[in-house]
């Protein structure tokens, strides 16, 4: 195996690493490639799509994500294939999912790609609670005719600490990754049913307060779409108080144990609204524990909060 | 729930049966009876593989009607498997379930032979036999509808799931619905196949008692084992690639170069596996084959692990076709007791044996890399390749998948010699092919021909369509439609690409004048919808998209004009091709895509 590789990427020569995926050498040349499914903390799992682009020789789309550049592989990242595949994925994605709380750069890429969710036919009236997770596999029940199916079904709240509101979710299997094999090993949650009701649920659908859960918040670390949220996020954006403009971020050290985990604060009118850690730090690849990631709001003051609350 | 203690219980029968999948467990951190060493010592050593799952949830689906909590909770442990896990790759599954058990589960075919034999009837029979459908009713009975049960030429089917008893094929359905509730209803023989035209890999079929080895012999079986065993691995790959033999389940891939491939790889160990799944709609050619000469397979997946240096072949059978299992299975045992498997095979130096793995409701399941998935214990997603089988394959090792017909024509090659074989070749292709005829012709059935012969010969050789032709699915619900101007058509993959379609998996469905092709296309439509494994994000909301389209188009209801539903469709059908993970999502626009350029749909416009 040689050590490193040549190829070219929309005709300009590039040299990586032997093993380096398409994605990497897109950024080393500062050329975008959209993706949802990927993290850099995470094995690739190649599922959005929103990633593929043209490999001369291949007949399907390749996905960037996962796929390493090959010694004289030519690469186009912008041709009317490869834009049509990308405004599809964003297009279907946002005709069944709620995309609303999925960050800036998904909303500037829908309007980018031009994506047109509304070319389906107004949406489905939403499933009853627990309707989507009862389904049997390989039988569908289908929207009535002339409407869109879509992912709408009220949010699941079991627990004090974080909510998941499964019509936001794209599926893209990092919560399961980071819950289990990748960084918590603990197995709570796994990926479930089939096709379009395939979703992400604990065994039997049992709310997390049942299952292996341990509340570390990895997941909600990870998620892209907000389908994974803080009780206290979650809450102040229903009440409407939900500002990023009005927050701040401070990075601190954890003060529970000796492991010394990096933890940013996210701060609005003197309140932690939210406690994440940094991708790229050193101890946590972005990955903390109950303490860090729901215990440190003792720091406002010692009076119950909406945390405290149960279900 | 094992995290804090409050597992459920589960029942002595559903732990009598994991024991005998299982074997009984071997530890208390397993499951089993507290002993002494358990209290210092906890090794994971002797648990079983995490492949024993799918074979586990059968046992357990068939031992209580359903997947309890406290089995599954059970099965996790004896396996040391996270119950999540094991939930989200039982709820995969369509012959498993995690709803209220049922005494008997009957599924009706509705897919298009069967609706075209009146498959509506029977289906309204359930209904009023047993209540709504998916509801445990009457009798504690439930029934479905189901996709193609590959009984298209006994149609109308319906597949009998009973708890405590093995599965039964009811075809054609002709039972009074009151004797299923009986405790043990009368097993109704089926018919046996027609079978006709060239007849070579058909040879034995309906002439050979199926479970007699040494009547297997006499009619030339294991004499091509002998000669592969003398030509060695590479003469054997020599013969296949003067054979030209290309691969029957639809991709056409090169056999030869398939196995060469496999047999490079460094990595060890390598595997060979026979895809029996079966499952596209309209085909049931290989099933005519694994019922009808089974130790033809064996004797064939035997020269594949010669050829390739595999020691172990595994056969993935869909669960639907119980006959074909058992009689698989018992010509294993039989080979194996008689040394044409195990060690030291036919005295020399070779060691292989066969493992048979049944499916569990999952069409996905039959394009490899979610049939390793399958075997291998998990969900029927499909793998992303690169890497291909060859190089990575099941159990992450060098693996060589086919086609149960493509086997079928290995010993065959051997004992004629792969230049013989390829002598009598049409254009681009060599050897003949078995063809599944349904629909509306005087008698369906497995019908192999050469390539130079015409889809209007192929019918003929099924008794003519006496009531006319209106269309043609050629290679199922990934294929696509002809209609009667391609009758002079030859059954050749050349001449199929240049009528856009294909001949894919041996599916041919005759639609007779009149036909409700409208209703065809919707169930192609809901086929891919329910049989997508939901991993990618152009065939999970793509196929359902497709879908939504169909019906309103079938019912006469577009989202603005035609011109936009049409622009609409393209768009899908574009994405789905170009972006889809494996081969379900790549041609689930197909069938669609051909009906509206023949104008087939009725609400649509274009057509009648
Ligand atoms: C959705 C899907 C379903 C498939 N089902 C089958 C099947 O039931 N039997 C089969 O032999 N091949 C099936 N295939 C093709 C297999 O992936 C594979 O190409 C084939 O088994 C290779 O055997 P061959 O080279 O002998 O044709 C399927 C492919 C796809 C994409
Ligand atoms: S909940 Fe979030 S992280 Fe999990 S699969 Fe859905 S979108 Fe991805
Ligand atoms: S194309 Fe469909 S069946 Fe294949 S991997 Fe994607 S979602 Fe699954
Ligand atoms: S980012 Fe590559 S497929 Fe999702
Ligand atoms: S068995 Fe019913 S359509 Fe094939």
């Amino acid at each position: 195996m040689t050590a490193s590789v040549t190829a070219t990427v929309d005709g300009r020569p590039v040299t990586v690493p032997a093993g380096t995926t398409i994605l990497e050498a897109c950024r080393r040349l500062g050329v975008e490639v959209p993706t949802l499914c990927f993290l850099e903390t995470l094995e690739p799992v190649n599922v959005c799509r929103l990633c593929v682009l043209e490999v001369e020789g291949s007949r399907a789309l390749v996905p960037a994500c996962s796929r390493p550049l090959e010694e004289g592989m030519e690469v186009r990242t912008d041709t009317p294939r490869v834009r049509h595949s990308r405004r599809m994925v964003l297009e279907l994605l946002a005709s069944a999912v709620d995309l609303g709380a999925a960050g800036p750069e998904v909303a500037r890429w829908l309007a980018e790609y031009g994506a047109r969710p509304e070319r389906y036919g107004p949406p489905a009236p939403p499933a009853p609670a627990g309707a989507r997770d009862g389904r049997q596999a390989g039988h569908h029940p289908g929207a009535p005719t002339g409407t869109r199916e879509t992912l709408a079904q009220p949010v699941k709240v079991d627990n004090a600490l974080y909510v998941r509101d499964y019509e936001k979710c794209i599926l893209c299997y990092k919560c399961v990754e980071a819950c289990g094999e990748q960084a918590q090993a603990t197995f709570a949650i796994a990926v479930a049913g089939r096709g379009f009701d395939a979703r992400i649920a604990t065994e039997f659908d049992v709310p997390l307060t049942e299952s292996a859960c341990v509340f570390c918040g990895n997941c909600i670390g990870v998620c892209p779409t907000g389908a994974l949220m803080v009780r206290r996020e979650y809450e102040m954006r229903r009440e409407g108080t939900w500002a990023p403009e009005r927050q701040s971020a401070t990075a601190t050290i954890c003060p529970y144990c000796g492991v010394g985990c990096t933890l940013v604060l996210h701060v609005q009118d003197n309140r932690i609204v939210k406690v994440t850690s940094p991708l790229d730090a050193d101890v946590t690849r972005g990955h903390l524990c109950i303490k860090g990631r729901f215990g440190v709001t003792f720091v406002e003051d010692a009076a119950p909060t909406s945390d405290r609350g149960g279900a | 729930m094992e995290a804090n203690g409050r597992a459920p219980a589960s029942d002595p029968a559903e732990r009598a049966a994991l024991d005998e999948v299982l074997g009984p467990p071997p530890t208390a951190w397993l499951g089993g009876a507290r002993r002494e060493v358990d209290l210092h010592v906890a090794s994971a050593d002797a648990r079983p593989g995490r492949d024993r799952l799918l074979p586990a949830l059968l046992a357990l689906q068939r031992t209580a009607g359903t997947l309890t909590p406290g089995a599954v909770h059970d099965l996790a442990r004896r396996l040391d498997l996270p119950p999540s896990e094991v939930y989200g790759v039982a709820s995969f599954y369509a012959l498993l379930t995690q709803s209220s058990p049922a005494a008997a589960t009957l599924h009706v075919c509705d897919d298009i032979a069967c609706s075209l034999a009146g498959a509506a009837e029977v289906a309204a029979q359930a209904r009023e036999a047993i209540g709504p459908e998916g509801e445990v009713g009457r009798g504690g009975l439930r029934w479905r509808t189901s996709p193609c049960l590959g009984q298209c030429d006994r149609a109308p089917a319906a597949f009998l799931q009973r708890t405590g008893e093995e599965d039964q094929v009811l075809a054609p359905v002709s039972l009074p619905w009151s004797a299923w509730a009986a405790p043990r209803p009368p097993a109704p023989t089926p018919p046996p196949p027609q079978v006709g035209g060239e007849r070579r890999l058909l040879a034995r079929v309906e002439v050979v008692d199926p479970e007699d080895l040494d009547a297997y012999r006499a009619h030339g079986g294991y004499e091509a084992l002998r000669r592969a065993l003398d030509l060695g691995p590479e003469g054997v790959v020599r013969e296949l690639a003067a054979a030209r033999l290309s691969g029957r389940g639809g991709a056409a891939f090169p056999t030869a170069a398939k196995w060469e491939a496999v047999a490079r790889q460094p990595s060890r160990p390598h595997y060979v596996v026979a895809n029996a799944d079966e499952s596209e709609p309209g085909t049931f050619k290989d099933r005519v084959l694994l019922e009808g000469d089974p130790f033809a397979l064996v004797e064939a997946l035997t020269i594949a692990g010669l050829a390739t240096g595999a020691e172990r072949g595994y056969v993935f059978v869909r669960a639907e076709y119980p006959l074909a299992r058992a009689r698989i299975a018992h010509a294993v045992e039989v080979a194996r007791r008689r040394g044409y498997l195990g060690r030291g095979i036919l005295g020399r130096r070779f060691d292989f044996d066969v493992e048979v793995r049944s499916g569990a409701g999952a069409y996905v399941c039959g394009e490899e890399t979610a049939l390793f998935q399958a075997i291998e214990g998990r969900r029927g997603e499909p793998r992303n390749k690169p890497p291909y089988p060859t190089a990575k394959g099941l159990f992450g090792k060098p693996t060589a998948v086919n086609n149960v017909e493509t086997l079928a024509n290995v010993p065959l090659i051997l004992r004629l010699g792969g230049a013989a074989y390829a002598a009598d070749a049409d254009a681009d292709a060599t050897g003949t092919r078995l063809f599944a005829v349904s629909g509306a012709v005087a008698r369906p059935g497995v019908y192999e021909v050469r390539a130079r012969v015409t889809l209007g010969d192929l019918i003929g050789l099924a008794g003519g369509a006496p009531r006319g032709v209106r269309a043609v699915l050629l290679g199922g619900a990934a294929g696509a439609f002809v209609g009667p101007d391609a009758l002079d058509m030859p059954l050749s993959p050349a001449a199929a690409r240049a009528r856009a379609a294909t001949l894919g998996s041996g599916a041919v469905v005759v639609f007779p004048r009149g036909a409700d092709l409208t209703a065809a296309v919707g169930r192609i439509a809901r086929f891919f919808r329910d049989e997508s494994c939901g991993q990618c994000v152009p065939c999970r909301i793509g196929t359902v998209r497709q879908e939504e389209l169909v019906r309103r188009l079938a019912e006469g209801s577009p989202l603005g004009t035609a011109a936009e539903e049409r622009a609409l469709f393209d768009d899908l059908a574009r994405a789905m091709r170009d972006a889809s993970i494996c081969g379900l999502g790549q041609s689930a626009p197909n069938a669609v895509e051909s009906a509206l350029r023949l104008g087939l749909i009725a609400g649509e416009g274009e057509g009648e």
